[in-house]
Protein backbone atom coordinates (compact mmCIF):
# COMPACT_ATOMS: atom_id res chain seq x y z
CA UNK A 1 0.00 0.00 0.00
CA UNK A 2 1.14 3.21 -1.42
CA UNK A 3 2.34 5.68 1.64
CA UNK A 4 2.51 9.02 0.37
CA UNK A 5 5.09 10.23 3.55
CA UNK A 6 7.14 8.00 3.47
CA UNK A 7 7.73 7.52 -0.80
CA UNK A 8 10.93 9.11 -1.77
CA UNK A 9 12.24 9.48 -5.45
CA UNK A 10 15.77 10.51 -6.52
CA UNK A 11 15.62 13.85 -8.69
CA UNK A 12 17.52 16.75 -9.54
CA UNK A 13 16.23 19.66 -7.50
CA UNK A 14 16.71 23.17 -9.59
CA UNK A 15 17.83 26.72 -8.52
CA UNK A 16 13.92 27.86 -8.18
CA UNK A 17 13.66 25.01 -5.91
CA UNK A 18 11.46 22.76 -8.65
CA UNK A 19 12.00 19.02 -9.36
CA UNK A 20 13.16 17.68 -12.21
CA UNK A 21 13.34 13.70 -13.16
CA UNK A 22 15.30 14.34 -16.18
CA UNK A 23 18.62 16.16 -16.92
CA UNK A 24 18.47 17.44 -20.38
CA UNK A 25 20.60 20.26 -22.04
CA UNK A 26 18.21 21.39 -24.82
CA UNK A 27 18.93 23.37 -28.36
CA UNK A 28 16.08 25.09 -28.52
CA UNK A 29 14.89 27.31 -31.84
CA UNK A 30 13.11 30.56 -31.36
CA UNK A 31 11.65 29.55 -34.85
CA UNK A 32 11.54 27.44 -37.84
CA UNK A 33 14.40 28.39 -40.27
CA UNK A 34 16.68 28.03 -37.06
CA UNK A 35 16.23 24.06 -36.38
CA UNK A 36 18.93 22.91 -38.87
CA UNK A 37 21.65 24.76 -36.68
CA UNK A 38 20.12 23.17 -33.37
CA UNK A 39 20.07 19.93 -35.33
CA UNK A 40 23.53 20.90 -35.75
CA UNK A 41 24.67 21.60 -32.52
CA UNK A 42 22.71 18.74 -30.85
CA UNK A 43 24.64 16.82 -33.31
CA UNK A 44 28.02 17.73 -32.33
CA UNK A 45 27.59 17.51 -28.47
CA UNK A 46 26.65 14.75 -27.58
CA UNK A 47 24.28 14.78 -24.70
CA UNK A 48 22.85 17.69 -25.63
CA UNK A 49 19.50 17.35 -27.43
CA UNK A 50 17.29 19.66 -30.37
CA UNK A 51 13.79 20.40 -30.15
CA UNK A 52 13.16 21.47 -33.33
CA UNK A 53 9.60 23.19 -34.39
CA UNK A 54 7.79 24.42 -37.13
CA UNK A 55 6.72 28.11 -36.38
CA UNK A 56 8.06 31.62 -34.37
CA UNK A 57 7.88 33.59 -37.54
CA UNK A 58 5.53 36.88 -37.51
CA UNK A 59 3.12 36.01 -35.09
CA UNK A 60 1.23 37.98 -33.18
CA UNK A 61 -1.03 38.80 -30.49
CA UNK A 62 -2.15 36.10 -28.40
CA UNK A 63 -0.59 33.63 -30.67
CA UNK A 64 2.82 35.45 -30.01
CA UNK A 65 1.98 35.05 -26.27
CA UNK A 66 1.49 31.61 -26.63
CA UNK A 67 4.37 30.82 -28.78
CA UNK A 68 6.79 32.85 -26.09
CA UNK A 69 5.46 31.11 -23.21
CA UNK A 70 5.52 27.39 -24.85
CA UNK A 71 9.26 28.43 -25.62
CA UNK A 72 10.08 29.83 -22.21
CA UNK A 73 8.22 27.14 -20.52
CA UNK A 74 9.75 24.31 -22.09
CA UNK A 75 13.36 25.99 -21.62
CA UNK A 76 12.04 26.89 -17.71
CA UNK A 77 10.67 23.18 -17.09
CA UNK A 78 12.79 21.22 -14.59
CA UNK A 79 13.28 18.33 -16.32
CA UNK A 80 16.00 20.49 -18.11
CA UNK A 81 19.22 21.78 -16.88
CA UNK A 82 20.48 24.00 -19.10
CA UNK A 83 19.59 25.86 -22.46
CA UNK A 84 21.16 26.84 -25.77
CA UNK A 85 18.87 29.10 -27.40
CA UNK A 86 19.12 29.76 -31.70
CA UNK A 87 17.32 31.96 -33.56
CA UNK A 88 17.25 34.22 -36.77
CA UNK A 89 17.47 37.34 -35.34
CA UNK A 90 18.80 38.34 -31.51
CA UNK A 91 15.50 40.46 -30.22
CA UNK A 92 13.22 37.49 -30.03
CA UNK A 93 15.69 35.41 -29.14
CA UNK A 94 16.92 37.36 -26.14
CA UNK A 95 13.25 37.42 -24.89
CA UNK A 96 13.08 33.95 -24.74
CA UNK A 97 16.93 33.69 -22.97
CA UNK A 98 15.51 36.32 -20.59
CA UNK A 99 12.24 33.87 -19.55
CA UNK A 100 14.70 31.39 -19.04
CA UNK A 101 17.19 32.70 -17.13
CA UNK A 102 14.49 33.73 -14.52
CA UNK A 103 14.34 29.99 -13.03
CA UNK A 104 18.39 30.75 -12.70
CA UNK A 105 19.17 28.22 -14.30
CA UNK A 106 22.70 28.73 -16.95
CA UNK A 107 20.93 29.49 -20.40
CA UNK A 108 22.82 31.31 -23.36
CA UNK A 109 20.89 32.79 -26.64
CA UNK A 110 22.91 32.86 -30.53
CA UNK A 111 21.32 34.83 -32.98
CA UNK A 112 21.97 33.95 -37.05
CA UNK A 113 21.86 37.24 -38.69
CA UNK A 114 24.87 38.76 -40.07
CA UNK A 115 26.68 35.42 -39.01
CA UNK A 116 25.71 32.80 -40.64
CA UNK A 117 25.14 29.16 -39.44
CA UNK A 118 28.49 28.09 -39.70
CA UNK A 119 29.54 30.78 -37.06
CA UNK A 120 26.85 30.17 -35.12
CA UNK A 121 26.41 26.34 -34.60
CA UNK A 122 30.21 27.13 -34.01
CA UNK A 123 30.08 29.36 -31.05
CA UNK A 124 26.38 27.74 -29.92
CA UNK A 125 28.68 24.07 -30.21
CA UNK A 126 31.28 25.46 -27.22
CA UNK A 127 28.47 27.01 -24.97
CA UNK A 128 26.33 23.66 -25.34
CA UNK A 129 30.05 21.25 -24.54
CA UNK A 130 30.48 23.65 -21.54
CA UNK A 131 26.75 22.58 -20.52
CA UNK A 132 26.82 19.32 -21.05
CA UNK A 133 30.23 19.22 -18.88
CA UNK A 134 28.33 21.11 -16.20
CA UNK A 135 25.33 19.28 -15.89
CA UNK A 136 26.35 15.69 -16.35
CA UNK A 137 28.17 16.27 -13.12
CA UNK A 138 24.83 17.28 -11.01
CA UNK A 139 23.58 15.07 -8.34
CA UNK A 140 20.55 13.95 -7.71
CA UNK A 141 19.05 14.44 -4.26
CA UNK A 142 16.17 12.72 -2.04
CA UNK A 143 12.64 14.40 -2.52
CA UNK A 144 9.23 13.54 -1.50
CA UNK A 145 7.23 11.80 -4.20
CA UNK A 146 4.83 14.86 -4.13
CA UNK A 147 6.72 17.02 -4.91
CA UNK A 148 6.49 16.49 -8.46
CA UNK A 149 3.83 17.68 -10.98
CA UNK A 150 2.31 15.37 -12.74
CA UNK A 151 -0.11 16.08 -15.90
CA UNK A 152 -2.61 13.95 -17.95
CA UNK A 153 -4.10 13.42 -21.05
CA UNK A 154 -5.84 10.39 -22.55
CA UNK A 155 -5.23 9.39 -26.49
CA UNK A 156 -6.56 7.01 -28.56
CA UNK A 157 -9.59 6.17 -26.31
CA UNK A 158 -11.90 3.85 -26.21
CA UNK A 159 -14.21 2.61 -23.61
CA UNK A 160 -12.17 0.73 -22.04
CA UNK A 161 -10.37 3.45 -21.05
CA UNK A 162 -13.41 5.42 -19.12
CA UNK A 163 -13.78 1.44 -17.17
CA UNK A 164 -9.49 1.04 -15.85
CA UNK A 165 -7.28 3.25 -17.47
CA UNK A 166 -8.30 6.50 -16.90
CA UNK A 167 -9.59 6.00 -13.15
CA UNK A 168 -6.89 4.37 -12.97
CA UNK A 169 -4.73 8.24 -13.06
CA UNK A 170 -7.91 9.52 -11.00
CA UNK A 171 -7.04 7.36 -8.29
CA UNK A 172 -3.51 8.17 -8.86
CA UNK A 173 -4.48 11.88 -8.30
CA UNK A 174 -6.73 10.65 -5.15
CA UNK A 175 -4.01 9.78 -3.43
CA UNK A 176 -1.08 12.23 -3.95
CA UNK A 177 -2.97 15.40 -4.60
CA UNK A 178 -3.92 15.55 -0.95
CA UNK A 179 -0.24 15.17 -0.52
CA UNK A 180 1.20 18.09 -2.01
CA UNK A 181 1.22 16.97 -5.73
CA UNK A 182 0.40 19.08 -8.51
CA UNK A 183 -2.00 17.79 -11.37
CA UNK A 184 -3.08 19.11 -14.72
CA UNK A 185 -6.29 17.97 -16.94
CA UNK A 186 -7.09 19.47 -20.26
CA UNK A 187 -8.52 18.90 -23.13
CA UNK A 188 -11.31 21.10 -23.70
CA UNK A 189 -12.93 19.64 -27.07
CA UNK A 190 -13.05 16.00 -25.09
CA UNK A 191 -15.21 17.66 -22.50
CA UNK A 192 -18.01 18.47 -24.83
CA UNK A 193 -21.51 16.39 -22.97
CA UNK A 194 -19.59 16.52 -19.30
CA UNK A 195 -19.02 20.32 -19.26
CA UNK A 196 -21.77 20.81 -16.62
CA UNK A 197 -20.28 17.63 -14.75
CA UNK A 198 -16.69 19.34 -15.02
CA UNK A 199 -17.97 22.64 -13.64
CA UNK A 200 -18.94 21.48 -10.23
CA UNK A 201 -15.88 19.44 -9.84
CA UNK A 202 -13.99 23.32 -9.59
CA UNK A 203 -13.02 24.21 -6.00
CA UNK A 204 -14.47 27.44 -6.17
CA UNK A 205 -16.91 29.46 -8.17
CA UNK A 206 -13.95 31.23 -9.85
CA UNK A 207 -12.33 28.66 -11.00
CA UNK A 208 -15.88 27.23 -12.35
CA UNK A 209 -16.62 30.43 -14.39
CA UNK A 210 -13.03 30.64 -15.63
CA UNK A 211 -13.68 26.78 -16.78
CA UNK A 212 -17.40 27.28 -18.09
CA UNK A 213 -15.79 30.62 -20.24
CA UNK A 214 -12.77 28.64 -21.85
CA UNK A 215 -15.39 25.85 -22.79
CA UNK A 216 -17.90 28.65 -24.41
CA UNK A 217 -15.54 30.43 -26.11
CA UNK A 218 -13.80 27.02 -27.86
CA UNK A 219 -17.05 25.93 -28.65
CA UNK A 220 -18.05 29.39 -30.43
CA UNK A 221 -14.88 30.59 -31.99
CA UNK A 222 -13.76 27.23 -33.00
CA UNK A 223 -16.06 24.39 -33.49
CA UNK A 224 -19.11 26.56 -34.25
CA UNK A 225 -16.95 29.06 -36.59
CA UNK A 226 -15.78 26.21 -38.44
CA UNK A 227 -17.74 23.73 -38.69
CA UNK A 228 -18.93 21.88 -42.02
CA UNK A 229 -20.74 19.37 -40.67
CA UNK A 230 -21.35 17.63 -37.44
CA UNK A 231 -17.97 17.25 -36.45
CA UNK A 232 -18.91 13.07 -35.95
CA UNK A 233 -16.09 12.30 -38.75
CA UNK A 234 -13.50 13.97 -36.36
CA UNK A 235 -15.10 13.84 -32.28
CA UNK A 236 -14.96 10.45 -31.65
CA UNK A 237 -12.14 10.05 -33.65
CA UNK A 238 -12.14 6.72 -36.31
CA UNK A 239 -10.25 5.03 -33.97
CA UNK A 240 -12.22 5.73 -31.17
CA UNK A 241 -15.19 4.86 -32.84
CA UNK A 242 -13.41 1.27 -33.86
CA UNK A 243 -12.28 0.79 -30.25
CA UNK A 244 -16.47 1.13 -29.15
CA UNK A 245 -16.73 4.42 -28.86
CA UNK A 246 -19.81 6.55 -30.32
CA UNK A 247 -20.56 9.81 -29.01
CA UNK A 248 -18.48 12.89 -27.75
CA UNK A 249 -20.44 12.68 -24.63
CA UNK A 250 -19.34 9.10 -24.07
CA UNK A 251 -15.85 10.10 -24.79
CA UNK A 252 -16.38 13.13 -22.46
CA UNK A 253 -16.97 11.17 -19.50
CA UNK A 254 -14.27 8.67 -19.74
CA UNK A 255 -12.25 11.45 -20.47
CA UNK A 256 -13.34 13.16 -16.94
CA UNK A 257 -12.62 9.72 -15.26
CA UNK A 258 -8.95 10.51 -14.93
CA UNK A 259 -9.86 14.04 -12.05
CA UNK A 260 -10.74 10.87 -9.76
CA UNK A 261 -13.78 11.02 -7.25
CA UNK A 262 -12.60 13.61 -4.87
CA UNK A 263 -10.44 15.91 -6.30
CA UNK A 264 -11.59 19.70 -7.68
CA UNK A 265 -9.41 21.85 -9.71
CA UNK A 266 -8.60 24.87 -8.11
CA UNK A 267 -8.09 27.12 -10.88
CA UNK A 268 -8.49 27.08 -15.07
CA UNK A 269 -5.62 27.83 -16.80
CA UNK A 270 -4.85 29.12 -20.24
CA UNK A 271 -2.35 27.32 -22.71
CA UNK A 272 1.08 26.63 -21.25
CA UNK A 273 0.30 28.30 -18.24
CA UNK A 274 2.12 27.85 -15.22
CA UNK A 275 -0.29 27.19 -12.24
CA UNK A 276 0.15 29.52 -9.48
CA UNK A 277 -2.31 29.04 -6.55
CA UNK A 278 -0.11 26.13 -4.94
CA UNK A 279 -0.33 22.54 -4.91
CA UNK A 280 -3.75 21.04 -6.07
CA UNK A 281 -5.07 20.21 -9.33
CA UNK A 282 -5.64 22.16 -12.45
CA UNK A 283 -7.84 22.56 -15.77
CA UNK A 284 -6.00 23.59 -18.60
CA UNK A 285 -6.98 25.21 -21.84
CA UNK A 286 -5.83 22.35 -24.54
CA UNK A 287 -6.29 20.50 -27.71
CA UNK A 288 -7.25 17.21 -27.43
CA UNK A 289 -4.32 16.28 -30.01
CA UNK A 290 -2.02 13.66 -27.96
CA UNK A 291 1.58 15.66 -28.69
CA UNK A 292 -0.04 19.63 -28.58
CA UNK A 293 -1.27 18.87 -24.79
CA UNK A 294 2.06 17.50 -23.63
CA UNK A 295 4.02 19.84 -25.13
CA UNK A 296 1.52 23.13 -23.12
CA UNK A 297 1.44 20.83 -20.17
CA UNK A 298 5.37 20.57 -20.12
CA UNK A 299 5.88 23.92 -20.86
CA UNK A 300 3.80 25.29 -18.01
CA UNK A 301 6.08 22.85 -16.09
CA UNK A 302 5.36 19.46 -15.76
CA UNK A 303 7.63 17.01 -14.91
CA UNK A 304 5.78 13.54 -15.79
CA UNK A 305 3.14 12.76 -17.73
CA UNK A 306 0.54 9.83 -17.22
CA UNK A 307 -1.66 8.86 -20.55
CA UNK A 308 -4.00 6.37 -21.03
CA UNK A 309 -4.67 4.76 -23.96
CA UNK A 310 -7.31 2.46 -24.74
CA UNK A 311 -6.83 1.77 -28.92
CA UNK A 312 -2.83 2.18 -28.34
CA UNK A 313 -1.61 5.83 -29.03
CA UNK A 314 2.28 5.98 -29.02
CA UNK A 315 2.97 9.53 -28.07
CA UNK A 316 6.20 11.04 -26.63
CA UNK A 317 8.10 14.15 -25.44
CA UNK A 318 11.60 15.35 -26.08
CA UNK A 319 11.74 16.43 -22.15
CA UNK A 320 8.68 14.75 -20.44
CA UNK A 321 8.94 11.36 -19.41
CA UNK A 322 5.41 9.91 -20.70
CA UNK A 323 4.00 6.74 -18.99
CA UNK A 324 1.16 4.59 -21.23
CA UNK A 325 -1.51 2.92 -19.28
CA UNK A 326 -3.96 0.66 -21.20
CA UNK A 327 -6.57 -1.84 -19.74
CA UNK A 328 -7.29 -3.50 -23.30
CA UNK A 329 -6.49 -6.52 -23.59
CA UNK A 330 -6.11 -6.58 -27.51
CA UNK A 331 -3.92 -3.62 -27.35
CA UNK A 332 -1.55 -5.26 -24.51
CA UNK A 333 -1.58 -8.37 -27.04
CA UNK A 334 -1.16 -6.51 -30.17
CA UNK A 335 1.63 -3.52 -29.20
CA UNK A 336 2.87 -4.11 -25.86
CA UNK A 337 6.11 -2.40 -26.35
CA UNK A 338 4.57 1.11 -26.05
CA UNK A 339 2.39 0.21 -22.39
CA UNK A 340 4.40 1.17 -19.02
CA UNK A 341 1.35 0.01 -16.53
CA UNK A 342 -1.20 -2.54 -17.95
CA UNK A 343 -4.41 -2.71 -16.38
CA UNK A 344 -6.02 -5.50 -18.06
CA UNK A 345 -7.01 -7.19 -14.82
CA UNK A 346 -9.42 -3.99 -13.74
CA UNK A 347 -11.12 -5.53 -17.10
CA UNK A 348 -11.26 -8.88 -15.52
CA UNK A 349 -11.65 -8.12 -12.33
CA UNK A 350 -8.56 -9.90 -10.97
CA UNK A 351 -7.13 -6.15 -10.05
CA UNK A 352 -9.12 -3.32 -8.30
CA UNK A 353 -8.79 0.87 -9.32
CA UNK A 354 -7.14 1.17 -6.07
CA UNK A 355 -4.28 -1.70 -6.88
CA UNK A 356 -3.98 -0.50 -10.41
CA UNK A 357 -4.06 3.77 -8.89
CA UNK A 358 -0.88 2.00 -6.53
CA UNK A 359 0.62 0.74 -9.33
CA UNK A 360 0.85 3.88 -11.41
CA UNK A 361 2.14 5.43 -8.28
CA UNK A 362 5.22 2.96 -8.15
CA UNK A 363 5.92 3.81 -11.88
CA UNK A 364 5.41 7.29 -11.59
CA UNK A 365 7.99 6.49 -8.49
CA UNK A 366 10.08 4.57 -11.29
CA UNK A 367 10.20 6.88 -13.85
CA UNK A 368 11.03 9.56 -11.37
CA UNK A 369 14.76 7.61 -10.36
CA UNK A 370 15.46 7.05 -14.40
CA UNK A 371 13.61 4.35 -15.65
CA UNK A 372 13.33 4.99 -19.06
CA UNK A 373 9.39 4.95 -20.45
CA UNK A 374 8.41 3.02 -23.48
CA UNK A 375 8.21 6.16 -25.46
CA UNK A 376 11.54 7.23 -24.71
CA UNK A 377 13.05 3.95 -24.96
CA UNK A 378 11.31 3.88 -28.63
CA UNK A 379 12.72 7.34 -29.63
CA UNK A 380 9.22 9.29 -29.23
CA UNK A 381 9.99 13.05 -28.79
CA UNK A 382 7.09 14.40 -30.28
CA UNK A 383 7.29 18.47 -29.19
CA UNK A 384 4.00 20.15 -31.45
CA UNK A 385 3.90 23.66 -30.59
CA UNK A 386 0.12 24.99 -30.63
CA UNK A 387 -0.93 27.78 -32.98
CA UNK A 388 -4.27 29.86 -32.76
CA UNK A 389 -4.66 31.34 -36.17
CA UNK A 390 -2.92 32.31 -39.39
CA UNK A 391 1.32 34.60 -38.67
CA UNK A 392 1.35 37.79 -39.88
CA UNK B 1 -12.56 -13.47 -8.09
CA UNK B 2 -14.30 -16.40 -9.76
CA UNK B 3 -15.22 -16.06 -13.53
CA UNK B 4 -13.83 -13.76 -15.95
CA UNK B 5 -16.38 -11.08 -16.87
CA UNK B 6 -17.96 -10.34 -20.65
CA UNK B 7 -19.36 -7.21 -20.53
CA UNK B 8 -19.33 -4.70 -17.63
CA UNK B 9 -21.33 -1.80 -17.25
CA UNK B 10 -20.44 1.32 -15.03
CA UNK B 11 -23.66 2.20 -13.04
CA UNK B 12 -26.86 0.41 -12.24
CA UNK B 13 -28.89 3.17 -14.12
CA UNK B 14 -27.08 2.33 -17.63
CA UNK B 15 -28.98 0.92 -20.48
CA UNK B 16 -25.72 -0.04 -22.41
CA UNK B 17 -22.73 -2.11 -21.23
CA UNK B 18 -19.61 -2.65 -22.51
CA UNK B 19 -17.85 -5.82 -24.20
CA UNK B 20 -14.68 -6.78 -22.16
CA UNK B 21 -13.67 -9.63 -24.05
CA UNK B 22 -12.34 -10.43 -27.79
CA UNK B 23 -13.94 -12.92 -29.99
CA UNK B 24 -17.67 -12.68 -28.37
CA UNK B 25 -20.15 -14.18 -30.68
CA UNK B 26 -23.33 -14.14 -31.03
CA UNK B 27 -25.56 -16.49 -28.70
CA UNK B 28 -23.11 -16.16 -25.86
CA UNK B 29 -24.63 -16.08 -22.84
CA UNK B 30 -23.00 -13.22 -21.00
CA UNK B 31 -21.78 -12.67 -17.44
CA UNK B 32 -22.18 -8.96 -16.86
CA UNK B 33 -20.74 -7.10 -14.18
CA UNK B 34 -21.57 -3.51 -13.01
CA UNK B 35 -18.49 -2.07 -11.84
CA UNK B 36 -20.19 0.37 -9.02
CA UNK B 37 -20.88 -2.35 -7.13
CA UNK B 38 -19.63 -5.85 -8.50
CA UNK B 39 -23.23 -7.34 -8.44
CA UNK B 40 -23.46 -9.30 -11.74
CA UNK B 41 -26.17 -10.60 -14.24
CA UNK B 42 -26.67 -12.57 -17.14
CA UNK B 43 -27.48 -11.61 -20.63
CA UNK B 44 -27.15 -12.88 -24.26
CA UNK B 45 -25.71 -11.43 -26.95
CA UNK B 46 -27.56 -11.48 -30.86
CA UNK B 47 -24.42 -10.77 -32.48
CA UNK B 48 -20.62 -10.91 -32.95
CA UNK B 49 -20.25 -7.88 -30.62
CA UNK B 50 -16.28 -6.82 -30.83
CA UNK B 51 -14.23 -6.19 -27.31
CA UNK B 52 -15.12 -2.10 -26.30
CA UNK B 53 -18.17 -2.26 -28.14
CA UNK B 54 -21.83 -1.37 -26.93
CA UNK B 55 -24.58 -4.13 -25.99
CA UNK B 56 -28.19 -3.10 -24.82
CA UNK B 57 -29.59 -3.74 -21.48
CA UNK B 58 -32.76 -3.60 -22.48
CA UNK B 59 -35.41 -2.80 -25.63
CA UNK B 60 -33.97 0.19 -27.22
CA UNK B 61 -36.53 2.44 -29.51
CA UNK B 62 -35.24 5.34 -31.34
CA UNK B 63 -35.80 8.79 -29.82
CA UNK B 64 -34.89 6.95 -26.15
CA UNK B 65 -31.61 8.46 -24.28
CA UNK B 66 -28.71 6.28 -24.19
CA UNK B 67 -27.17 6.31 -20.72
CA UNK B 68 -23.93 5.43 -19.13
CA UNK B 69 -22.02 6.30 -16.33
CA UNK B 70 -25.61 7.07 -14.62
CA UNK B 71 -25.21 9.91 -17.54
CA UNK B 72 -26.97 10.88 -21.20
CA UNK B 73 -24.54 10.05 -23.74
CA UNK B 74 -26.69 10.12 -27.07
CA UNK B 75 -29.70 9.33 -28.38
CA UNK B 76 -30.94 6.25 -30.47
CA UNK B 77 -31.32 6.56 -34.10
CA UNK B 78 -33.09 3.18 -34.50
CA UNK B 79 -33.74 0.56 -32.65
CA UNK B 80 -31.85 -1.89 -30.79
CA UNK B 81 -33.45 -5.07 -28.90
CA UNK B 82 -32.18 -6.20 -25.98
CA UNK B 83 -28.11 -8.12 -26.25
CA UNK B 84 -28.19 -5.88 -29.61
CA UNK B 85 -25.16 -3.74 -30.87
CA UNK B 86 -25.77 -0.26 -29.99
CA UNK B 87 -23.00 1.91 -32.11
CA UNK B 88 -22.73 4.53 -34.83
CA UNK B 89 -25.38 2.70 -36.92
CA UNK B 90 -28.16 3.69 -34.26
CA UNK B 91 -26.65 5.78 -31.69
CA UNK B 92 -26.03 9.53 -32.42
CA UNK B 93 -24.78 12.07 -30.34
CA UNK B 94 -27.23 15.28 -29.09
CA UNK B 95 -24.15 17.76 -29.77
CA UNK B 96 -23.13 19.74 -32.21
Amino acid sequence: MFDANSTTVMAWRRENGRVGVRNHVIILPVDDISNAACEAVANNVKGTMALPHAYGRLQFGADLDLHFRTMIGTGANPNVAAVVVIGIEPEWTQVIVDGIAATGKPVTGFSIEQKGDFETIRAASWKAKEYVHWASELQKEECPITDLWVSTKCGESDTTTGLSSCPTVGNMYDKLIPHGLYGVFGETSEITGAEHICEKRAANPEAAEKFMAIFKEYSDNVIFAHQTDDLSDSQPTKGNILGGLTTIEEKALGNLEKIGRECTYIDALQAAEAPAKGPGLYFMDTSSAAAECVTLMGAAGYVIHTFPTGQGNVVGNPIVPVIKISGNPRTLRTMSEHIDVDVTGVLTREQTIDQAGDALIDMIRRTANGRFTAAEALGHREFVMTKLYRSA
Amino acid sequence: MGQIPHLLVHDHGDNVGVVVVEGLTAGTEMLCVVTHDNSDFKLTANADIPIGHKVALKDLAEGDTVMKYGEDIGKMVGAAGTGDHVHTHNCKTKRW
